[in-house]
């Protein structure tokens, strides 16, 4: 999809993504007292590079969770019919098992939290896990149905209109906010 | 990237990239499969129904596993036991389902073309499970998703297919499908069971065997037995099985770590020897697994609205 992009704006800079990051790495340690059982899988697509991330940040902090891996919520979604052409089905990779493990779901942004539900259900056909937790970088409101983050980098309410994105790269990872002309996403 | 048309008629009307678009999604689709929970929502809500006017059984289970690992809602309608016995038209009867809120027709017919003319006539999605000699075009990306999985490429692939050509249901299929991949293929078999014109298809032919497979990356084997049809054409299976079974002797001739794939039901010492036979069987059988990924993903692409 091409947009265009107007009325940008940075909400988190590189320091303070990082910074972010590590914060939520050091409460998922706090809150799970250590990191034996604990797994880390990442929701496709902006969910996967921050785990990757928050992986990288808990060995920092000497912990290393016991399983890593990516989720897909696509055939999961519950607008299958209503958003045109079939969506790209992207790959659910979870290698290990997840009865009786604590696994954080990882996602950029929350906002309705109608990834999380579908990521949730696809996370319970894998198997029975102990608990699941959720963590965002980004929590904008705007919530839809009765999910809450356990770790969140930042609150912000920018206004639906708002698209709100994390661009990672070499020189860090910023969030940007702005306006495009097709509004919502 | 959705694809263009709401029914999969034949491989002939797809685009490389719409076939590439059904391969990748087939390989997640695969993995499926192998989870505790073999089933997705994405199709829940939505009924598929196969109508069968010939005998299948490795196709029909095939598409009925596909619809219900996606949560479809799934009917079986065969010729000899419906409306069809009773000398109803194949339109009316397609209609008549339609009416229950079907939203795809699966059709097996022996009449090419059977499938194309039912997509004129009705809103659901019609796939083509097999029309006749036609197209088949399922069987095709089946077997396109298993030489992808082991060769990882198509382009410049050597492909020789062998079988009874006029009668087989997948070889024109098999033609366009490796053809828009890339792939360099020869039609392998007597001249009687050469199809006259057959090398405007972009193939290169073959009577002799040893011409044929010498240095194939992969090789295609299908059914091969005497009917009504053919018998004026294969004086004899134990003459087609000197002449043309793929023997250990032969197969030695094709690319050292060459793919032997047979599209099921084979005719052990006709078109393929029993030695040889063994060795391609867990390939038939890994062939089997693929076909419901590759169904799944075209009923999920399918079901997509179109622009």
């Amino acid at each position: 999809m091409i947009e265009e992009k107007s009325d940008v704006k940075e909400i988190l800079s590189a320091a303070d993504t990082a910074h972010a990051i590590t914060r939520i790495a050091s409460e998922i340690i706090e809150e799970n007292a250590g990191a034996d059982e604990l797994a880390l899988v990442g929701i496709h697509t902006g969910g996967v590079p921050l785990a990757e991330r928050l992986i990288a940040a808990l060995e920092q902090l000497g912990e290393r969770p016991a399983g890593t891996g990516t989720v897909d919520i696509t055939l999961y979604r519950d607008d299958l019919s209503q958003i045109g052409p079939a969506p790209i089905v992207r790959s659910t990779d979870i290698a290990f098992d997840v009865a009786g493990m604590t696994v954080v779901l990882v996602d950029d942004v929350i906002f309705t939290g109608r990834t999380v539900r579908a990521a949730i259900d696809n996370l319970m056909d894998l198997g029975r896990p102990r608990r699941i937790e959720l963590a965002v970088l980004i929590d904008r409101g705007g919530r839809e149905l009765p999910i809450q983050p356990n770790f969140v980098g930042k609150r912000l309410d920018v206004g639906r209109e708002r698209i709100i994105e994390v661009v990672y790269g070499d020189e860090g990872d910023r969030v940007i906010t702005y306006l495009c002309g097709a509004g919502r996403r | 990237m959705a694809l263009q048309s709401k029914d999969l008629l034949g491989i002939q009307s797809l685009s490389e990239g719409e076939l590439r678009v059904i391969l990748d999604t087939a390989a997640n689709f695969a993995t499926v499969a192998a989870r505790p929970v073999k089933k997705v929502p994405a199709l829940r809500g939505r009924t598929v129904a196969n109508l069968f006017y010939e005998p299948s059984t490795r196709t029909r289970i095939s598409f009925e596993l596909a619809a219900k690992r996606l949560s479809a809602d799934f009917i079986n309608i065969t010729a000899a036991t419906s409306s069809a016995a009773t000398g109803e038209t194949l339109t009316d009867t397609a209609k008549t389902v339609e009416a229950m809120q079907v939203d795809f027709l699966v059709v097996r017919h022996s009449m090419a073309g059977a499938a194309h003319q039912l997509a004129r006539q009705v809103q659901c999605s019609v796939i083509n499970a097999g029309d006749g000699p036609h197209e088949h075009p399922t069987q095709t990306l089946v077997d396109l998703f298993t030489i992808w999985e082991h060769k990882k490429r198509f382009e410049g692939l050597g492909v020789a297919i062998l079988g009874d050509h006029p009668r087989s249901p997948v070889t024109i299929s098999n033609i366009y499908g490796l053809k828009k991949m890339g792939a360099e293929v020869t039609l392998v078999g007597p001249s009687t069971l050469m199809p006259p014109g057959i090398e405007q298809f972009g193939v290169r032919v073959a009577t002799r065997v040893e011409d044929g497979i010498a240095g194939a990356d992969v090789i295609l084997l299908s059914r091969v037995e005497i009917t009504d049809a053919n018998r004026l054409q294969i004086p004899s299976l134990r003459e087609y099985a000197r002449f043309y079974c793929l023997t250990p002797r032969r197969l030695a001739l094709a690319a050292e770590d060459a793919l032997v794939l047979h599209s099921g039901s084979m005719n052990r010492g006709v078109e393929i020897s029993p030695e040889v036979a063994d060795y391609a069987f867990p390939l038939m059988v890994q062939q089997v697994t693929n076909g419901i990924a590759a169904r799944m993903a075209v009923l999920y692409l399918l079901a997509g609205e179109r622009e």
